[in-house]
């Protein structure tokens, strides 16, 4: 019976000391209960910004997609803790300062009951530092630079591990060497960009310990126009490996530029490239870089995983998105989205304190692979894998167990 | 020690990339120098020319030559409509640089809108192919716009040079007053100019779509070099534009050959400061 319906029935058939204890009882529940009460019935308001314009948002709006595509599939499932999720979403115009300011509006002013990152490392430390102040958890999706990661109750799903800057260089040239080819040559050329720079040194680093020589090493400004001097440097070099520290279409540029002067790079990788572009390139043919998820098989085997790319995939076509295929800025937001919902579900929590709690102390099944927080700045493993364009597509080629079917990274 | 043939072809990379920062700031230094706008607007023209271009040539598969046919007139239209605000409203030439960007963000916005914030690509077969002149390549699409600008800049300088109307412009640059009282319709002028400045920004999108990826936010790209390249070259002088414009290009691409490409930046902006230290009477 409800608390309603119980005054009610006494104040109609009961006594007057009944109904005064009732009145009485109705007052102490409405004083303690009343907000949980209240409460049961609002939605859990989640708050988040993307860089919906700005230079960040040809890449921003597949967050936004994969958001849009969570939270309504969440609520179908009839949401978290028997309440309805509403997802509060702002532009931050790709702007740090403003990804701060806004951040301090979602926690201060809107009153979202949980904070979910932006997009890129910039605007994630802005939200961080919102973060901490408040003492609310981030989960966040796309940070580059896991040593940055100082607050405590911070969860990246951008599973690189705690040292990137040793992993994915290694990841890259012990796939070369399983496919019979160590390089003898580098050449590192890279942006200013800081996620994609330290990745660039760490290359130097593992390529000089490795016994690779290098033949060049260039540093270019992020945003770039002008390749072609750069593009006569590494035909000049002629390197066995050309590591591209690239941030979206710059990898596309400087592959034009390098058609224009008639040179074809042996093999190349490309930090964060932008997918669609350098994969329907015919430059970017054997183009390598790193993924933790692609729309196949074997990954697309988990009945989450196969679901979640083809609903992206429908999603992304009706958006006009030129590229439509779920990949791994997808896949990590997709898996935000479900920590998120394994740390309430299992906590039974909107509390940050006891999901950061429960979130260090457990690891998450997501599609990308099972996430790890109790490592050094709360990450795991990392669940770097190396893909290639073959045939004009992204195709997954090492580690073996994850590689497409019949895909082996071709090497010259 | 870089190579001859390194050296030789930054060197022509730098040639025709001076050749782009001239086509993208004549307009710009032409509607700064007679119609005292300091048009921001003019890079957000430039790429929706590329835009239209991208939409005409890459997706409806016309031919590039119907693609400037269209864009370069449109853009006309669109300048002079733009011009008559400015009438209208008579700004000033730092209220213009206010309201054109204003008016820069608004047409980023509208893009954004029909094109997406996504990166757009116009495949072409000749967008990368290249001559070979012994060892060194030569791009054809670069060269052409190259071409395009040398054309542009030696017509503009002609018709203000020698054409009734090209003068007239020039008189109520210098003397509107004395301009005016010798018949000169300055307003139609100014609308013509608006328009002419608007049509080469149409023609610099034209090559943008080929020679680059669009996305809306790379509006504000070029906007420090060009505006480097218009001040160094003088204002309202498309030639001293052309012969800035390759200055910085070449010091640009030889300071990417020989050092460390993140300096290129620093090498025209030094120029351009010292060009203000030095010249402070060319703005």
């Amino acid at each position: 019976m409800t608390l309603v319906a119980s005054f009610a029935s006494s104040a109609l058939f009961g006594t007057r000391r009944q109904v005064l204890g009732a009145l009485a009882a109705g007052a102490v529940a409405l004083a303690l209960g009343g907000p949980a009460l209240a409460e049961a019935g609002k939605p859990i308001r989640i708050g988040s910004t993307l860089a919906l314009t700005g230079p960040l948002a040809a890449t921003a709006i597949v967050h936004k997609i994969v958001g849009e595509m969570y939270v309504e599939d969440l609520n179908k499932r009839g949401g978290l803790l028997g309440r309805k999720v509403e997802w509060v979403l702002l532009d931050d115009q790709s702007k740090p300062d403003l990804t701060r300011t806004l951040y301090e509006k979602l926690i201060t002013d809107d009153k979202v009951d949980l904070i979910l990152g932006p997009y890129a490392t910039g605007g994630i430390l802005s939200a961080m530092a919102v973060a901490e102040r408040h003492g609310k958890m981030l989960i966040h999706h796309t940070f580059g630079i896991p040593s940055l990661a100082k607050y405590d109750m911070q969860f990246g799903t951008w599973a690189l591990g705690p040292v990137p800057e040793q992993t994915v260089p290694a990841a890259l040239l012990d796939s070369m060497a399983a496919a019979g080819k160590t390089p003898k040559t580098i050449a590192v050329v890279t942006s200013k960009f800081p996620s994609v720079h330290f990745l660039a040194l760490g290359m130097r680093d593992v390529a000089k310990k490795r016994g690779i020589q290098e033949v060049l090493y260039l540093e270019y400004e992020f945003g770039s126009r002008d390749f072609g001097p750069v593009a006569a440097r590494i035909k000049d070099a002629n390197p066995d490996l050309l590591w591209v520290g690239a941030v979206g279409l710059e990898g596309n540029q400087l592959l034009d530029a390098l058609k224009k002067i008639d040179y074809t790079p042996k093999n190349h990788f490309y930090t964060y490239p932008a997918p669609g572009p350098l994969a329907l390139s015919p430059e970017g043919k054997n183009a390598i870089s790193t993924t933790m998820f692609e729309a196949q098989p074997p990954m697309t085997d988990n009945p989450v995983a196969g679901k979640f790319a083809k609903e992206f995939e429908a999603r992304a076509k009706a958006a006009g998105l030129p590229y439509t295929q779920a990949d791994v800025q997808a896949a990590v937001s997709f898996t935000a989205w479900q920590v998120l919902e394994a740390a309430v579900t299992n906590t039974k929590s909107l509390d940050d304190k006891t999901l950061a709690q429960w979130l260090k102390g457990h690891s998450v099944d997501s599609i990308v692979g099972k996430l790890r927080f109790n490592g050094p700045h709360n990450y795991g493993d990392d669940l770097t894998k190396v893909k290639q364009v073959q045939d004009g597509k992204w195709v997954v080629v090492w580690p073996k167990q994850y590689a497409a079917p019949g895909a082996k990274l071709i090497v010259q | 020690m870089p190579s001859a043939t390194l050296l030789g072809q930054s060197l022509l990379s730098g040639v025709l990339v001076g050749g782009l920062y001239a086509l993208l700031g004549v307009g710009l230094s032409l509607s700064w120098r007679f119609l005292r706008t300091i048009n921001l607007a003019h890079f957000a023209f430039i790429f929706l020319g590329a835009y239209l271009t991208y939409e005409l040539v890459g997706v409806d598969k016309l031919s590039a030559p119907i693609a400037l046919l269209v864009v370069v007139p449109g853009l006309f239209v669109l300048g002079v409509l733009l011009q008559l605000i400015f009438v209208r409203f008579a700004l000033d030439e730092f209220a213009s640089v206010l309201v054109t960007f204003g008016i820069m963000v608004i047409v980023e916005s509208f893009i954004q809108w029909i094109w997406t914030a996504d990166f757009r690509k116009l495949e072409s077969s000749f967008g990368t192919s290249s001559w070979s002149v012994g060892p060194i390549f030569v791009p054809v699409v670069e060269s052409v716009m190259f071409v395009a600008a040398i054309a542009v800049a030696i017509a503009i300088w002609a018709w203000l040079r020698f054409t009734y109307v090209g003068k007239a412009l020039r008189a109520a640059a210098e003397a509107p007053d004395i301009a005016a009282a010798f018949g000169v319709h300055d307003r139609r002028l100014a609308l013509l100019l608006a328009g002419v400045s608007a049509a080469t920004a149409g023609l610099a999108g034209t090559f943008v779509a080929f020679i680059s990826p669009l996305t809306p936010s790379q509006i504000y790209a070029w906007i420090g070099v060009v505006f480097a390249a218009v001040i160094m070259g003088g204002l309202g002088n498309p030639i001293g534009i052309l012969a800035a414009s390759l200055l910085i290009g070449v010091s640009e691409a030889i300071t990417m050959a020989l050092t460390a490409p993140s300096w290129a930046p620093l090498v025209s902006f030094t120029m351009l400061i010292l060009i203000l230290v030095l010249r402070p009477d060319r703005v």
